[in-house]
């Protein structure tokens, strides 16, 4: 006699016999009916209207029949919201029968009732539960309370049962407090900004209690709110650390997690000095090593989190690299995640080992798992420099295989090698091409390309090579079709006789017959530099390349300590924080690591120095994701060429001596030309201040310039400030500010020509901007102007200009947009430990790029107190850099 | 927390729903089954698919899958160590976890279910109490039940359930006393062409059955306790006295349950029992290849090694195999190119092997990859890192227990490269 008797029908119609039965007088027969209407429930059917009957059977004192009619009230109550009500009398009986397990099962089963109705008549006895004398009714009352929260939220900050949760952090049974715990963690989670858990030392106290009596499920919940608690010191954070590590050692791989977040969170704030930290870091290697013995699923999110913790402290698994070594029979997602674990550990004490393996995966059946290993074995070569010769055999011998996607992989690959170490591994190249024909990945493709290109003075027939690609121009891939035109190029430039008339059919194939804005921009580009100046050609085309890093597909710093702080869930998971991926409408609150405390030294804390102080040396990140190879193509031509396709008469100025910087500089210097994209911003910023546009927000550092100016007399005009100096704009400086004279707005202009060539066909672009300015006249520069020149213009502008839907303008985008004006241009903006972060870069004219960190407290007007870090590979210039940042914040 | 859960045959069927929460529509698994398309074989489904509402978290195990609905960020170990529980629990109530058990016995999981999760919020997932609340059902009790109308849902309050040690009832009985402790360690290990080892482990596990009167306390010492560096514990067990003593001071929860799972890592020389010796060629220019695989004893301690089977996946160009086995019997699939040849006990002195020839698809280049062989054993009485314990002892109750040991390695993930 089995369940499965339930799912038998008969002609009469199911329902209909139901009915009967459960309207039968004998007790057992009811059961057995309300089992059956269970039964088609669990698999999806529709029994609804079976509802008044099986209601009818909830006064019993039989337990069991009383569950089952339970488990049909959760389920279709919200569908029948009237007849529910019926039963909320027996509901209110049952909380206060004297039996804890009917009370407690009366208060689950409410909760789950999602019926407006109902939950009024709830509250008296959720009340009296929350304060019941068994504990077994208080836990579950306080998992109803959150149930309530989800279905009436106002209802639940009225009746106080916020309130009462608190309290029961403080209850003397550690399953109460881990499930208030839970209850209040999820509160919170619609609640973003309120103060549920408003954490102190008694409270962490108690929960620290709470954790080592109550069950598996209960440790997680505490876990996960420890982690959230920042510790005033490092002695504190210490002393939880203490009392959080034995954790370490549970069989459940949630609370391991869970406490591994703790740790990694609290460690930031011990000092390394410390003995204890050693030990801590000694005691985190062994449990995460234990997950991966686990079932596949559990070792897939494991290994996700393991990423981010050797990315963080590699130091604690230095030594694990054999447990990441792949079983054939891994799930494929298994065997992808640990093989990045093992490139990140790869270090020249176990390349040999490493290599060993990765050569062994080249050779199984999934290809998705050998293109990875393949791809991996150049990023070893890259990141260890002693193994790079042995990581080249390695793929040499794979290519030997003609396999056809093995060999693909390992032309991409050993082209980064190339780019790594360049002039040492060119032997190679005659081997790869005599496996030009089998490529037909346009990634390996446009590998092959570049290789030939780049060596063409070593390959006798690279003309023909590039020349049979030329072919089928149209049906290769963007990718392919940049590359071959750069390549040709190339091979031009270094053997001009022979190819003159490849490299015009290439020339004519990328700027008259395709559609591509990129491929079309980048063509012109070639063909103008080369038919006005073939040295410069040579010089920008043939230029020396920057070295590419070692390590490739980093998370981004910042990133990463958030991602730290979310150790064990789905962010980690993702690798995103949450904000990038959470449903909308629950906000999200960034978490921070803690910063060092004071009582030890910052040691490791990121760079940041005040102003003036020199820049702080970084590994390098291309941060890529997973595709390092369309990242190194685009630096071969400085970054891609953006906008629309620009009219081109403005680039006559001074075209030629402009060229020295690289490509971009053509696009960038050019002062006041329409091409200079960015660079026609400066209006934006300066604006405001002597318009006395009616904006309300932070502006108020430039507001205070504005307060007598409302009115129409103009009386004040901040004085001209220098928007672009001479030095960045191969000698132009411009300098300049807004007035308002009887409404009408104009920006005053002052042109110097600090360069030895006069400079003619002036222009001006605004870019779309809050305020909708617009030029309202043409510039008009009448005179070229000459060197040593100075030249006053107003220009009439208007307000009808599209207006650019910008947030509210703030202090942080003021910043952003008065250093843009400047040619600092604004990359990304975080807020990190309720700071504002801006992310900068500028490049000088010389080809020298400085990354900057700009740190701003918000709600500090003056812009005073910031914080500036700077990168650059040439460290002499970041005075001037440091110096540039003042004169144009504090002007 | 967990929103629901749908259990998913292999055919792609949903036969079992339940929600915690309000009800998801089981549209949802749209994804799940284009995630399963998508993968070749079951065991790559990825554990994790995110949905435009929701994320679908999935274990698969006897062959069911196990899928959970989530909503709002929990953690995903949280949930998959939920869904072991689950199928643990099945495992436990029901003997087998099938799809036709669980259609048979749909209340009963049903009920399970509810009592596990409250909200989505885990409520009671030890089986002691779980079984104390909802009896799990045995011929005699559904017997006994449809005569007496009675029930088998406990009415009352699990005595476990709030104390201080949750995982044990009060009350207990038994006529004979019994402490048995089993310690069984598995072997993963890679074994490269040459036959040196590239990486091995052990992963240990201390299993108990204990059906002891009232409340005992035991304590379980070892010779040599320095090999648990990396251990996890049952919650029994006081850490405090581990950390200083090391000695495992415990409670026992009552019948079945694990005390102590541990991991000595690859940085510890592991023994490795067996040696396999083969010869796999396949050649270029003959339809024909040859294969050889000899098994024999290395580093036994003298025990016998018994239950050995030797699997491998063969390459897809081979069509045949005509092999002889010196003893014991072998199979092989054409479709799936499984090898199987189930070996028994190794008699040191005539060792065991396989010899023959494979048919290979005639014109058809050789194979890329070589077959790695998977293997199989047990050794009775031996733990094969050492681990000895040295005594055990009981507290807090009167009587004289049985008490007995019993020691097994086997081989857990054990793969020769060839």
């Amino acid at each position: 006699m089995t369940d499965s008797k339930y799912f038998t029908t008969t002609k009469k119609g199911e329902i209909f016999e139901l009915k009967a039965e459960l309207n039968s007088d004998k007790k057992e027969k009811k059961k057995e009916a309300v089992k059956k209407v269970i039964a088609s429930m669990t698999v999806g059917k529709d029994v609804s209207a079976l509802f008044p009957d099986v209601v009818n059977c909830m006064q019993t004192d039989n337990l069991e029949l009383k569950k089952l009619v339970y488990l049909y009230l959760m389920n279709y109550a919200k569908s029948q919201p009237d007849m529910a009500i019926m039963a909320v009398n027996t509901f209110v009986k049952d909380c206060e029968d004297p039996n804890p397990l009917i009370r407690a099962l009366a208060v689950r089963t409410m909760g789950c009732i999602r019926v407006d109705k109902i939950t009024e008549y709830l509250c008296e006895p959720l009340r009296k539960c929350l304060k019941d004398e068994d504990p077994y009714v208080r836990k579950t009352a306080a998992v109803c309370v959150a149930k309530l929260h989800d279905i009436n939220a106002q209802l639940v900050e009225d009746q106080g049962f916020l309130d009462t949760l608190k309290d029961l952090i403080s209850d003397s049974n550690p399953m109460v407090v881990a499930n208030a715990v839970a209850a209040l963690s999820e509160i919170a989670e619609s609640h973003p900004s309120s103060d549920l858990l408003d954490l102190n030392p008694q409270s962490i106290n108690k929960l620290l209690t709470a954790l080592n009596e109550c069950t598996e499920w209960g440790q997680i919940f505490i876990l996960d709110c420890l982690a959230n608690y920042t510790p005033k010191d490092d002695r504190e954070a210490q002393s939880i650390c203490e009392r959080v590590t034995p954790r370490l050692s549970h069989a459940n791989s949630a609370v391991v997690l869970s406490a591994v977040k703790v740790l990694m969170k609290f460690m930031e704030m011990l000092s390394k000095d410390l003995d204890y930290y050693g030990t801590l870091l000694k005691k985190l290697a062994p449990p995460l090593v234990t997950l991966l013995s686990a079932e596949p699923e559990l070792q897939y999110v494991a290994l996700r989190n393991i990423n981010l913790i050797v990315q963080k402290r590699p130091e604690i698994l230095k030594h694990e690299m054999k447990v990441f070594f792949v079983k054939y029979n891994d799930p494929i997602y298994v065997k992808l995640e640990k093989l990045d674990i093992m490139i990140r550990l790869a270090s020249q004490a176990n390349i040999a080992q490493v290599l060993a393996e990765l050569k062994e995966y080249a050779t199984e059946v999934d290809v998705d798992f050998v293109r990875k290993a393949v791809r991996a074995i150049g990023r070893c070569a890259i990141k260890v420099e002693q193994s790079a010769e042995r990581c080249v055999s390695t793929l040499l011998d794979l290519i030997q295989t003609k396999v056809n996607y093995v060999v693909q992989e390992a032309i991409v690959v050993i082209k980064d090698i190339f780019r790594k170490y360049p002039n040492k591994y060119e032997s190679v190249i005659a081997t790869l091409c005599e496996n030009l024909d089998s490529l037909d990945e346009p990634e390996a493709r446009a590998a092959m390309i570049w290789i030939v290109g780049e060596y063409a003075e070593r390959i006798d027939n690279a003309d023909e090579l590039l020349e049979s690609f030329l072919e089928g121009f149209h049906d290769e891939s963007t990718q392919v079709q940049l590359q071959l035109l750069t390549a040709i190029v190339k091979l031009f430039l270094k053997k001009p006789t022979e190819t003159q008339e490849l490299v015009q059919q290439v020339l004519s194939l990328a700027t008259q017959d395709s559609d591509n804005p990129d491929l079309r921009d980048r063509g012109y580009i070639y063909w103008r530099l080369l038919s006005t100046d073939p040295v410069a050609a040579k010089e920008v085309v043939l230029a020396e390349k920057p070295l590419i890093s070692e390590e490739t597909d980093l998370i981004e710093p910042t990133l990463l300590d958030e991602l730290i702080c979310y150790i064990g869930t789905l962010a980690s998971v993702y690798h995103k924080p949450p904000s990038a991926f959470v449903e909308g409408g629950r906000g999200v609150v960034h978490k921070s690591l803690p910063p060092r405390t004071a009582s030890s030294e910052s040691t490791e804390s990121p760079e940041t120095a005040p102003a003036g102080a020199p820049p702080g040396e970084q590994p390098d990140v291309i941060p890529t994701q997973g595709d390092l190879l369309g990242d190194l193509l685009n630096l071969d031509l400085g970054p891609p060429v953006s906008g629309p396709p620009l009219a081109t008469s403005s680039v006559q100025m001074g075209a030629v001596d402009l060229l020295g910087g690289g490509l971009d500089s053509l696009m960038g210097d050019e002062p006041e030309g329409i091409g200079g994209t960015n660079f026609a911003a400066p209006p934006t910023a300066a604006a405001p201040a002597s318009l006395g546009a009616p904006i309300g927000s932070g502006l108020s550092d430039l507001f205070d310039l504005t307060s007598g100016v409302g009115s129409l007399s103009g009386s004040y005009v901040a004085p001209k400030a220098v928007w672009l100096p001479a030095m960045k704009a191969k000698g132009l400086e411009i300098s300049g500010t807004f007035t308002r004279q009887v409404g009408a707005i104009s920006m005053d202009l002052q042109l110097t020509n600090k360069a030895l060539q006069v400079m003619t066909d002036f222009a001006i672009q605004f870019n779309r901007n809050s305020f909708g300015l617009a030029p309202a006249a043409p510039l008009q520069v009448h005179a070229p102007l000459s060197p040593n020149q100075t030249v006053e213009i107003s220009l009439p502008l208007n307000t009808v200009g599209s207006v650019m839907k910008m947030e509210p303008l703030n202090n942080l985008q003021a910043v952003s947009s008065r250093l843009q004006s400047s040619n600092v241009f604004t990359i990304a903006k975080r807020n990190v430990e309720a700071q504002d972060m801006l992310y900068q870069s500028l490049r000088l004219t010389n080809g020298i790029w400085v990354l900057a960190e700009l740190r701003i407290q918000p709600g500090n007007p003056n812009l005073t107190d910031l914080e500036l870090s700077l990168k650059c590979r040439a460290p002499e210039v970041s005075q001037h850099v440091y110096q540039a940042y003042e004169t144009i914040l504090k002007n | 927390m967990i929103h629901s859960l749908f259990l998913i045959n292999s055919s792609g069927d949903i036969f079992l729903e339940k929600h915690w929460k309000s009800v998801v529509s089981r549209s949802v698994c749209d994804y799940f089954f284009e995630a399963q398309e998508r993968a070749t074989e079951a065991e790559n489904v990825p554990p994790v698919i995110p949905t435009p509402h929701h994320y679908l978290l999935s274990v698969y195990r006897h062959k069911i899958f196990f899928v959970a609905v989530i909503q709002t960020e929990v953690p995903p170990l949280f949930v998959i160590e939920f869904l072991h529980r689950v199928v643990d629990t099945f495992q436990d109530y029901f003997g087998v976890c099938s799809e036709p058990v669980i259609k048979d016995n749909v209340v009963v999981v049903y009920e399970v279910l509810e009592e596990m999760l409250d909200n989505g919020f885990p409520l009671a997932t030890e089986s002691n109490i779980l079984k104390e609340l909802i009896k799990p059902p045995t011929i005699l009790r559904t017997v006994v039940n449809t005569i007496t109308g009675s029930t088998n849902v406990g009415d009352q309050l699990p005595t476990g359930q709030l104390s201080v040690v949750p995982w044990r009832r009060t009350g207990v009985k038994y006529t004979n006393n019994e402490a048995y402790f089993d310690v069984i360690e598995e072997i993963d290990a890679i074994i490269d062409k040459s036959g040196s080892t590239i990486t091995a482990e052990i992963q240990g596990v201390i299993d108990a059955c204990v059906k002891l009167t009232g409340m005992p306390d035991l304590t379980l010492s070892f010779m040599n306790p320095r090999l648990l560096d990396d251990v996890s514990f049952h919650p029994c067990v006081r850490f405090k006295r581990w950390e200083s003593e090391r000695i495992l001071s415990f409670i026992p929860p009552d019948g079945n349950f694990r005390l102590l799972s541990y991991h000595v890592s690859a940085q510890n020389l592991v023994a490795i029992p067996v040696y396999v010796k083969h010869s796999i060629s396949f050649r270029d220019s003959s339809a024909l290849g040859r294969f050889e695989i000899t098994v024999g004893p290395k580093q036994t301690m003298g025990k016998t090694i018994e239950g050995v089977l030797v699997s491998s996946q063969m390459p897809k160009g081979v069509l045949n195999m005509s092999l002889t086995p010196s003893q014991g019997t072998h199979t092989f699939d054409p479709v799936t190119k499984m090898l199987s040849w189930d070996v028994g006990k190794i008699n040191p002195q005539k060792l065991p092997s396989l010899k023959g020839t494979m048919s290979l698809q005639a014109g058809a280049p050789k194979p890329d990859e070589n077959p790695t062989v998977n293997l199989q054993f047990k050794i009775q009485q031996l733990a094969i890192s050492g681990l000895k314990v040295n005594r055990l002892d009981m507290y807090g109750e009167k009587y004289k227990p049985f008490k007995g040991i019993k020691y097994m390695t086997k081989a857990g993930k054990f793969q020769v490269r060839t």
